[in-house]
């Protein structure tokens, strides 16, 4: 297949940063979206152009490297997809792809199409872990957890933390990613010491990082490759509620 | 956000209800606009509860427009380098169209007050006789009188939708299956409220109210 490729190129944090039409020639449909990358990059250094800087680690769709938004999707057109695992079988020949990085105060440009997702990590070091060493995995049978806690819990440790939720709101908010990393251990036993100042630290490095407030769009969830459902923020709000409760309280 | 926006709400439940008096007859619709003139004497003063009532909601509209305005202005803050090329993937009218939304409905509510509290924009404009004005507001030489109410409840009953949806949200609804039933209580709630205010102009137009 024949593409014709606009990338988003910048510099650096400076730069004003400009899309920049590249074709490429003889894409296979097996490649993989980033593999394609790799080869408009290889012609790129043999002409002696600076190669398009992008994210990716795994390419496996676990690690949450990749950040691309595809002709305004991110991650692409294919639903529950991380842009590494999308393959150019999605595409047709003749096609124009526009390829932006995410868009987020809270996310800076590096250069091209990589940011900064520092202000996930904030969010994180806001209380998005348990503090007190638990030791290795107790006896399965010991603390009884509920089949649909369990479920749940597990459904959001599933986030690997891309931020295409942030790159897809209209509010350029978080709430998705923290809600998923707040409700992974509010659900289970090991997360109840501290669940509650928890959501409250954890929506407070949020907002502070700049992110916008959610207003129960759904684009987030839409576009989340780790099929992260949208309740999950209702989780969160209801800690939330019950957290701001107890701190009134005491 | 949700606190203003249920104050508003519970309003627009009572006007509604107060509104369908109009199929009870003049007597009886004037002698309830006239009632609401009346609430709470002889412990309160004339028209105070009524005061009263204004001053709640006037401060809910502003709550609620300040805390929008707070929130689209996080959200421009939030992504200050637009998309060259943007699609949304999940369609979802009345949650996209709350701000502007809100909007509309505010510009109809300012026109609404001027048309049927104070009477300035009404053909008749008679305090005394509410029935009347209504009846001369939507006669049917004056449709473009029904089609702008119209249009004003249809984006009221989106704004409602989603608002409604989102304050479910906002107080703690959590699980899958109750987002299911949120959005249908909301769907139907929206609908129902339309349909009752315009059950209104469309008995005018019809002639089935005169
Ligand atoms: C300039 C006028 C208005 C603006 C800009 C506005 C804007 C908004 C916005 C942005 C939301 C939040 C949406 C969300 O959370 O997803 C909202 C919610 C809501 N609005 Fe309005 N609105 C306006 C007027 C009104 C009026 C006149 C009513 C009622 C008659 C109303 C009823 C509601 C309700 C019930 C909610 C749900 C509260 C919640 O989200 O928790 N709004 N509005
Ligand atoms: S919630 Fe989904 S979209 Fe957001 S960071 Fe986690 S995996 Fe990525
Ligand atoms: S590169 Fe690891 S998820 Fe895409």
């Amino acid at each position: 297949m024949n593409l014709t490729l606009r990338i988003w190129r910048q510099h650096g944090p400076e730069d004003k940063g400009r899309m920049v039409t590249y074709p490429v020639q003889d894409v296979s449909p097996d490649m993989s979206f980033l593999e394609m990358l790799d080869v408009l990059n290889e012609r790129l250094i043999l002409d002696g152009e600076e190669p398009v800087a992008f994210d990716h680690d795994c390419r496996e769709g676990i690690c949450g490297m990749c950040s691309l938004m595809i002709n305004g999707e991110a991650h692409g057109p294919q639903r529950g997809t991380t842009a590494c695992q999308l393959h150019m079988r999605q595409f047709s020949d003749g096609d124009t792809i526009d390829i932006e990085p995410w868009r987020a105060r809270a996310f800076p440009v590096v250069k091209d199409l990589v940011v900064n997702r520092n202000a996930f990590d904030q969010i994180i070091a806001a209380g998005g872990y348990v503090t007190a060493p638990t030791g290795s995995a107790p006896e399965a049978h010991s603390v009884p957890v509920p089949k649909a806690d369990a479920d749940a819990a597990f459904e959001s440790a599933a986030c690997i933390g891309c931020g295409a939720c942030v790159a897809a709101c209209p509010n350029g908010s978080g709430m998705l990613f923290t809600a998923a990393k707040i409700t992974q251990l509010s659900l289970l036993p090991q997360g109840q010491p501290e669940r509650y100042t928890r959501v409250i630290g954890m929506v407070d490095a949020h907002d502070e990082a700049g992110f916008g407030g959610c207003t129960n769009i759904g684009e987030c969830a839409a576009a989340c490759p780790k099929g992260i459902p949208l309740n999950t923020i209702g989780r969160l709000n209801r800690d939330y509620l019950k957290a701001t409760a107890k701190r009134a309280g005491s | 956000m949700a606190v203003t926006g249920i104050i508003l709400v519970l309003f627009l439940i009572a006007h509604m209800l107060g509104n369908l008096k109009i199929f009870t007859g003049e007597t009886s619709f004037d002698h309830y606009a006239h009632w609401l003139r009346d609430i709470g004497t002889p412990l309160l003063p004339t028209t105070w509860f009524l005061w009263i009532q204004r001053t709640v909601l006037t401060v809910a509209v502003l709550g609620h427009i300040g805390a929008a305005t707070l929130l689209a202005m996080r959200s421009r803050a939030a992504r200050p380098v637009r998309y060259a090329h943007r699609r949304k993937i999940h369609v979802n009218y009345a949650a996209r169209t709350m701000r502007w939304g809100g909007v509309i409905i505010l510009l109809f509510v300012i026109y609404h007050i001027l048309d049927l509290t104070t009477g300035h924009l009404n053909p008749k404009g008679d305090p005394a006789n509410p029935y009347g004005n209504v009846v001369a507001d939507f006669a049917p030489e004056r449709w473009y009188v029904t089609l702008f109410y119209t249009l004003a409840l249809v984006t009221l009953g989106f704004h409602l939708r989603h608002g409604a949806f989102s304050a479910f949200r906002s107080l703690g609804q959590q699980t899958p299956k109750g987002e299911r039933r949120a959005r249908i209580a909301a769907l139907v709630f929206a609908v129902a409220l339309v349909g009752g205010y315009l059950l209104v102009p469309f008995a005018v137009i019809t002639g089935l109210v005169s």
